[in-house]
């Protein structure tokens, strides 16, 4: 099979050929209903339906010469680079480091520094507001979610499909008590992780005896029974009315973000009245508990009961012969990610102002989840790229004017997100099947740190 | 030796580290194992031995509470004296409390963790306390610096009797089969225990690998561990065991030294009686064996 790829190229060429027009059939079965056909309502408020006869063939064609080019050039080229490669006895392990990768992290934190002066400079205080809230924010919120979604899943092996729950406690937890008891901001938010932990204790410990595919059914029934409770108890929550009108945080209770107020943040300093200093001011908070939620991962997983979750996703059962009570170290894995995705949820409420159910539906469970598995599971460098990618992209996808040029002009772009998204993935999927950083990095060495390479790793079975 | 099932008073001798009385397992309508009973010595290598699906595993599994056996008791006889009923106690809390270690007969490591990694994790309930549960040692404090370090060392110390300190900073799941073995060994090791149970370590091993795992086992016995070994290689068996119980059907057949064992006409009759081709090598491996 192989040698075809060196021998005949014309055999390569009918091969790439017969494979493409196979794709564009299959692509023309497959989106014949979903893309070729639209339905709508009329004037009469009546379904009725029309073709889209151009968009469908924009797609098979899309397909097949996909298709053809990567069986007919793509795929020749990467084996050939790889046989070179193997011929000339590099390993891609042993690659040399440059000056980028090794200060990835230094150059990756000061440019997040520099991000929200720089672009307030390039685009003044309200051009900003769409730099720094819409991608920094939005982009730091699930670069939180997913590495601590990331300790459950990514380090102690256990799929939790209903991680928003703990986002949704999070978020309630500081609108409410906001709300009906008027505490601040930088007092609620521990407040709320610890709730979150705690509601990660008390579902985790029913929930923990299972393995695998059921955990991960399970867990999804709780998230969902955590929104239906928030829709459902309206005396507290509002239903799905959501709550409104809570509180903004302030700078340390010294300066206020409230333009009444007598200690308004930009008066003291003498700036322009506008929203981007709270969004600026919000970001760097966000950007704070990013850096926490790392630093205490990259901690915990060189203490004993880092290197337990690990062992955890690797073998449970060898975990039990050396004497790990594996329900307790399970258990701090459920609430330790718990604790940070209720430091979100309420970082998320007080940069909203408004929370509903809406905000807390599986989907977003799913897009963290996609996160942590595309960035490569354990990675916190892999799973931030992630992030930046899918949320970014996504962000990106409402920029993209030139599409409705492609598509015409009722063509909008978010519609197709999680098409995309699915697309990405699997993408990804087929050419870094571990995700983005797949290796993993030991938390001891006697010698010297080697990788692990993601092939020795295991996903864990709940 | 014969059966002391007239032995039913509850006094462990202070030589005997394991006593196991009228063991029974039941999986459905399959007695796995069936009034069983015997002792182990403190110090010595007890070798169990039996053919296929004989129920040794399952003895295992019951000794470190990975089953709960149906009918039986297991006392544990520590080195200062304290008696734990293993079938009391969960599985994770007979390796912790009652110092039981034990491999797997398919290895069980930790292939994504690397050797170190592997033989720190073994010391877990140590580390955790001396991290004061986490809390102390995100502080930093030195007393948990100091317990790591000493885990480390502690590791060294069996990387280097396991003859694995080259690869210390290698995935465990890139090493080849007889050190992944030893490396079972060695991280059982590290949980600090007063028994050790072995299910069948030298099977899959060339001979230099088994050599090697020999030489590892009789060092263990030298720290006066006592060794629990299940093995199907009679040459081994015979080699480093002090003490053989065989088993066959899930009921005891003999009991004794290697060489009555060896001459047991039961146990003769038991390997021999399976239509086996591999039970033939064994018979000519242990005649070879006694000839030595
Ligand atoms: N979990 C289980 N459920 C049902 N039957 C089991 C279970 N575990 C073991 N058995 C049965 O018990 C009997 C003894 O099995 P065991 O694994 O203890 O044998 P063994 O002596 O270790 O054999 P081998 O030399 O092949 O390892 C076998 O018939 C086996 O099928
Ligand atoms: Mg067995």
């Amino acid at each position: 099979m192989t040698n075809s790829s060196e021998t005949g190229t014309p055999g390569l060429m009918a091969k790439a050929v017969r494979e493409g027009i196979f794709a564009g059939v299959i692509a023309f079965g497959m989106f014949l209903l979903y893309v070729g056909i639209e339905t709508y309502q009329n004037i009469d408020n009546r379904l009725v339906w029309r073709t889209r006869w151009g968009l469908l063939a924009i797609f098979v064609i899309v397909a097949a010469v996909a298709r053809f080019l990567t069986v007919g050039f793509i795929k020749p080229h990467l084996d050939r680079r790889k046989l070179a490669k193997a011929k000339s006895g590099i390993l891609e392990i042993s690659e040399e480091k440059g000056f980028l990768r090794t200060h990835f992290l230094k150059i990756a934190l000061i440019a997040l520094l520099l991000y929200p002066p720089v672009s307030v400079m390039l685009f003044g205080p309200q051009g900003s507001l769409k730099y720094v809230d819409n991608f920094g924010i939005q982009i730091l919120i699930y670069v939180m979610l997913a590495w601590g979604l990331n300790i459950v899943v990514g380090l102690a092996g256990l799929l939790d499909l209903g991680y928003v729950a703990f986002y949704a406690v999070g978020a309630y937890s500081y609108a409410l008590l906001a709300q009906h008891l008027g505490l601040s901001f930088w007092l609620l938010l521990p407040l709320a992780g610890i709730l979150a932990a705690c509601w990660g204790v008390i579902l985790g410990f029913p929930v923990l005896r299972l393995r695998g595919d059921y955990l991960a059914i399970v867990t999804l029934a709780f998230g969902e029974i955590i929104r239906l409770v928030l829709i459902n108890w309206t005396d507290v929550t509002r239903g799905t009315f959501g709550i409104s009108g809570i509180p903004k945080a302030s700078v340390f209770g010294i300066w206020s973000f409230d333009v009444g107020s007598a200690n308004y943040f930009p008066k003291a300093f003498g700036l322009a009245t506008s929203s981007a200093w709270y969004k600026i001011f919000l970001f760097y908070v966000i950007l704070a508990l990013c850096l926490l939620t790392a630093y205490v991962t990259i901690r915990l997983r060189r203490m004993p009961i880092g290197r337990a979750w690990e062992a955890l996703r690797e073998d449970e059962i060898a975990c039990r012969s050396l004497g790990i009570n594996t329900v307790t170290t399970k258990l701090t894995a459920f609430a330790i990610g718990a604790m940070f995705g209720g430091f979100a949820g309420s970082f998320f409420a007080t940069r909203q102002g408004f929370v509903s159910p809406e905000s807390f539906v599986f989907l977003e469970s799913a897009v963290i989840l996609a996160i942590v598995v595309l960035g490569g599971m354990g990675s916190l460098t892999g799973i931030a790229i992630a992030a930046v990618l899918m949320v970014g992209g996504t962000e990106l996808l409402r920029e993209m004017e030139f599409l409705k040029l492609v598509f015409g002009p009722d063509f909008t772009p978010e519609l197709y997100r999680m098409l995309l998204f699915g697309l990405a993935m699997i993408v990804v999927m087929l050419f870094k099947p571990r995700g983005f950083v797949g290796s993993r990095e030991p938390t001891a060495f006697l010698k010297e740190r080697k990788a692990v390479s993601g092939s020795f790793t295991k996903e864990g079975h709940g | 030796m014969t059966l002391q099932d007239t032995n039913t008073t509850n006094a462990m001798t202070s030589d005997t580290i394991l006593k196991v009385e009228h063991l029974s397992m039941k999986f459905g309508g399959l007695m796995a194992i069936n009034d069983f009973s015997f002792e182990a010595r403190r110090g010595e290598i007890t070798a169990l031995i039996g053919p296929n699906g004989a129920g040794k595993t399952t003895v295992f599994n019951c000794i470190t509470g990975f089953y709960k056996p149906t009918m039986g008791m297991i006392t544990l006889r520590q080195g200062d004296g304290k008696e734990h009923l293993l079938e009391r106690l969960r599985d994770f809390e007979i390796t912790k409390l009652a110092k039981v270690a034990r491999t797997f007969q398919n290895i069980r490591l930790f292939s994504g963790l690397t050797v170190l990694e592997n033989l720190l994790v073994a010391q877990h309930n140590v580390l955790m306390k001396a991290s004061g549960y986490t809390i102390l040692g995100l502080l930093g404090l030195p007393a948990y610096r100091n317990a790591a370090r000493a885990a480390t060392e502690k590791a060294q110390y069996w990387l280097e009797k396991a003859d694995l300190i080259e690869r210390a900073d290698d995935p465990a799941g890139d090493l080849p089969y007889g050190a992944q073995r030893r490396l079972e060994i060695a991280r059982a090791m590290c949980t600090g225990p007063e028994l050790l149970c072995l299910d069948e370590p030298a099977a899959g091993l060339n001979p230099r690998e088994s050599a090697a795992l020999n030489t590892l086992l009789h060092s263990i016995r030298d720290e006066g561990v006592s060794i629990l070994l299940i093995e199907h290689d009679m040459s081994v068996v015979m080699e480093i065991s002090d003490h053989v119980v065989v088993l066959e059907y899930g009921q005891k057949i003999s009991d004794g030294t290697p060489d009555h064992v060896k001459n047991d006409p039961k146990v003769i009759a038991a390997y021999l009686g399976v239509e086996d081709d591999e039970v033939h090598e064994v018979i000519a491996e242990e005649l070879e064996g006694g000839a030595h």
